[in-house]
């Protein structure tokens, strides 16, 4: 499976499928694989999306106003994977779509797509028997997210329970943006690491190239959400995939100067 | 319904499951907090000193036992079975929701919190949320959708005299749904300090439980009452349901009483369209909102419908977990009856027996007021009158043209 981060840090980019369209997503994941992201993380619209802050909120709006539809989202990763084979694929949603699609159903046909994954917002570990039966029995990589309140035995379950990598929540707190990192991230991913060797990536409020050099320190990855979607919000479709590659870029020349 | 594939295995053993029904589907920063709740609540309801004190609020505060009183006027127009009303209109704030916002409000306080959020719909849970929170001395934020602070705006300025703040939600459908995403986005944010304070028998487990065990006593009141006013149990137990909140409490005790027919009244709305009404088991289907696996009002897609009811309080997507096992088991009846039929039955309450419903309650009335004449004069109807209508005076004066 091509979860896998050559770079240091990785970078998982977070999209909203379909906004504002379901082609400008394509464009803009294609770019932003070009760009150097190592994970694409296609977000599945929901009507009520409470894990997220106004950006991803308005977002789904959106998404969810053009009449984008789980199936099309599958369909917009299979393009993704059959023009850029390289970037690993995750799918980001909450469970209520999943479940009405048919779970069976979905892990069948996100399998068939080329996705390497799936992260369903409101799903944890001791719910999860027949999610994980499912996407084992096609071979996909179940993602689960870890956060700061999460005890050391909620740890050891996530870690064992996820493949890919264990996405690390960098504080307690909805997405969005924020202005620095606390320390409880850092905390964090050294109390996962001991339960496990997959890959970590930080996620929720990483904003720019110094929150990433600073994900760079201890992680293996960081997850950029709010900010790429904000960024598509101000920009034309026809400009976004242009600015959401130069927006990466940046994280990278960033880490790049840090390095030498 | 093929497409329901969660969870694998029903277990009736499994603390927060009913049936297949229940569980804890949140984002995993709130795990910690729900099982640290979970202890908590465990080691309160087995703690002596934490019961007396509930009880002596819920006696001397809020006013229970509350009245299960014979509507004789109603009984003689309807003809047919005896209808009682209980009485949590009685209640200190007016609805049923102070006897859980009591109990946990005591929660949060022995669990050390001093920051409390809630969410409401027709206001009472948020003034029943503000009230403890006066009382116990401590900070209070209560979500509200924008709609609902429209249409219940005597509620809003109470919970601002009592001290509290009401934060309007401007997202979705601006009603309880919304109010509620918004109170577990703060939580998330501030889940180290802050006790939510959920006031219905929804959402991850332990709140269905907990709260549904905190409005226990709607029902073992009226099951003593009715013992000795009548004799016997009643022939059904007439609820409201919303979350189900009200509901789950007034049939709970009932539940092993097999010959007690349970009928839970959804909203019908003004309509048979999906978006027109509240009745979850009339066009749900199971599924995930705000933590629970239960009867979801929904696309084909999977997104959460609109919703509509001339009552704030019924005006919600999603049921309790625990009416959902009861309907699926057959146990519990559910019904509803539309907005005009609520609009009928204030009336009729009022000009009967003198006693203004709230326009949720007030679907249970309705209900009452059409099976009553087809049962027989020794058939007893105990409909849980769970709040006053007062905060409807705004939507009554404008629907009745008063």
């Amino acid at each position: 499976m091509p979860i896998r981060f050559d770079h240091k840090p990785g970078l998982v980019i977070y999209l909203t499928a379909g906004d504002p369209s379901l082609e400008a997503t394509r464009a803009i994941a294609l770019a932003a694989i070009d760009a150097g992201a190592d994970v694409i993380e296609l977000g599945v619209p929901f009507s009520d999306p409470l894990a997220d802050g106004p950006i991803i909120q308005r977002a789904s709006e959106r998404a969810l106003a053009r009449g984008t539809r789980l199936a099309d989202v599958l369909e917009l990763a299979r393009q993704i994977r059959a023009e850029r084979p390289q970037a690993g694929l995750i799918i980001f949603s909450y469970l209520n779509p999943i479940l009405r699609y048919g779970l069976s159903r979905f892990a069948d046909e996100a399998r068939a797509a080329g996705v390497d994954g799936v992260l369903a917002t409101d799903m944890i570990v001791e719910e999860a028997d027949a999610y994980l039966e499912e996407l084992s029995r096609v071979g996909l990589a179940p993602v689960f997210l870890a956060a700061p309140t999460s005890p050391d035995e909620r740890l050891q379950a996530i870690a064992t329970h996820s493949q890919g990598f264990v996405y690390a929540i960098s504080r307690t707190g909805i997405t969005g943006k924020q202005q620095s990192l606390t320390s409880d991230a850092a905390a964090l991913v050294e109390r996962i690491r001991r339960w496990t060797g997959l890959p970590v990536a930080v996620g929720f409020g990483i904003s720019n190239a110094d929150h990433v050099a600073q994900v760079a320190e201890f992680a293996d990855a960081a997850v950029i959400g709010s900010t790429i979607v904000e960024l598509v919000e101000r920009s034309t479709p026809e400009d976004a995939p242009g600015a959401v590659a130069r927006f990466i870029k940046g994280l990278r020349l960033h880490d790049t100067a840090l390095a030498r | 319904m093929a497409s329901v594939i969660l969870p694998a295995s029903p277990s009736e053993s499994r603390p927060g499951r009913f049936g297949i029904y229940g569980g804890r589907y949140v984002p995993e920063t709130l795990m910690a907090a729900l099982v640290e709740l979970e202890h908590e609540y465990d080691a309160a309801k087995a703690d002596p000193a934490f019961q007396a004190e509930l009880n002596a609020l819920l006696t001397d505060y809020a006013g229970r036992p509350t009245p299960l009183y014979f509507a004789k006027r109603l009984t003689e127009t309807l003809g047919g079975a005896k209808i009682y009303l209980k009485r949590e209109d009685l209640l200190h704030t007016g609805a049923h929701k102070i006897n859980n916002a009591l109990g946990q409000g005591l929660l949060a306080r022995r669990m050390g919190k001093k920051r409390i959020i809630a969410e409401t719909g027709a206001g009472q849970h948020g003034v029943a949320t503000a009230t403890v929170c006066a009382l116990l001395g401590l900070e209070c934020v209560v979500y509200m959708g924008e709609v609902d602070m429209e249409r219940q705006q005597l509620n809003v300025m109470r919970m601002r005299l009592l001290g509290a703040e009401v934060r309007g939600v401007a997202s979705g459908s601006r009603t309880l749904k919304d109010a509620i995403s918004e109170a577990m986005r703060d939580w998330v944010t501030n889940v180290r300090t802050t006790y939510y304070l959920l006031g219905s028998a929804l959402g991850a487990h332990p709140y269905p439980t907990m709260v549904r065990d905190f409005h226990r006593c709607i029902s073992r009141e009226m099951k003593e009452q009715i013992l000795q006013k009548e004799g016997r149990l009643p022939s059904a137990v007439v609820a409201c349901v919303g979350g189900g909140s009200n509901a789950i409490g007034a049939f709970y005790e009932f539940i092993p009483d097999r010959q007690v027919r349970l009928i839970g009244v959804e909203a019908g709305g003004r309509g048979a369209g999906l978006g027109e009404h509240a009745a979850r088991f009339r066009g749900g289907v199971p599924g995930v909102l705000q933590g629970t696996f239960s009867y979801v009002l929904q696309d084909e897609d999977g997104q959460i419908a609109l919703t509509h009811s001339v009552s704030a309080g019924l005006d919600y997507a999603s049921i309790g977990p625990e009416h959902a096992a009861l309907h699926d088991s057959g146990r519990a009846e559910y019904v509803s009856q539309d907005d005009q039929g609520a609009l009928d039955a204030v009336v009729k309450l009022s000009r009967t027996e003198g006693i203004l419903p709230a326009l949720e309650s007030a679907h249970a009335v309705a209900e009452a007021i059409r099976i009553a004449p087809s049962m027989a004069a020794h058939d007893i109807l105990v409909v849980n009158l769970s709040g006053r209508g007062d905060k409807d005076m705004g939507i009554l004066a404008q629907e009745l043209k008063l």
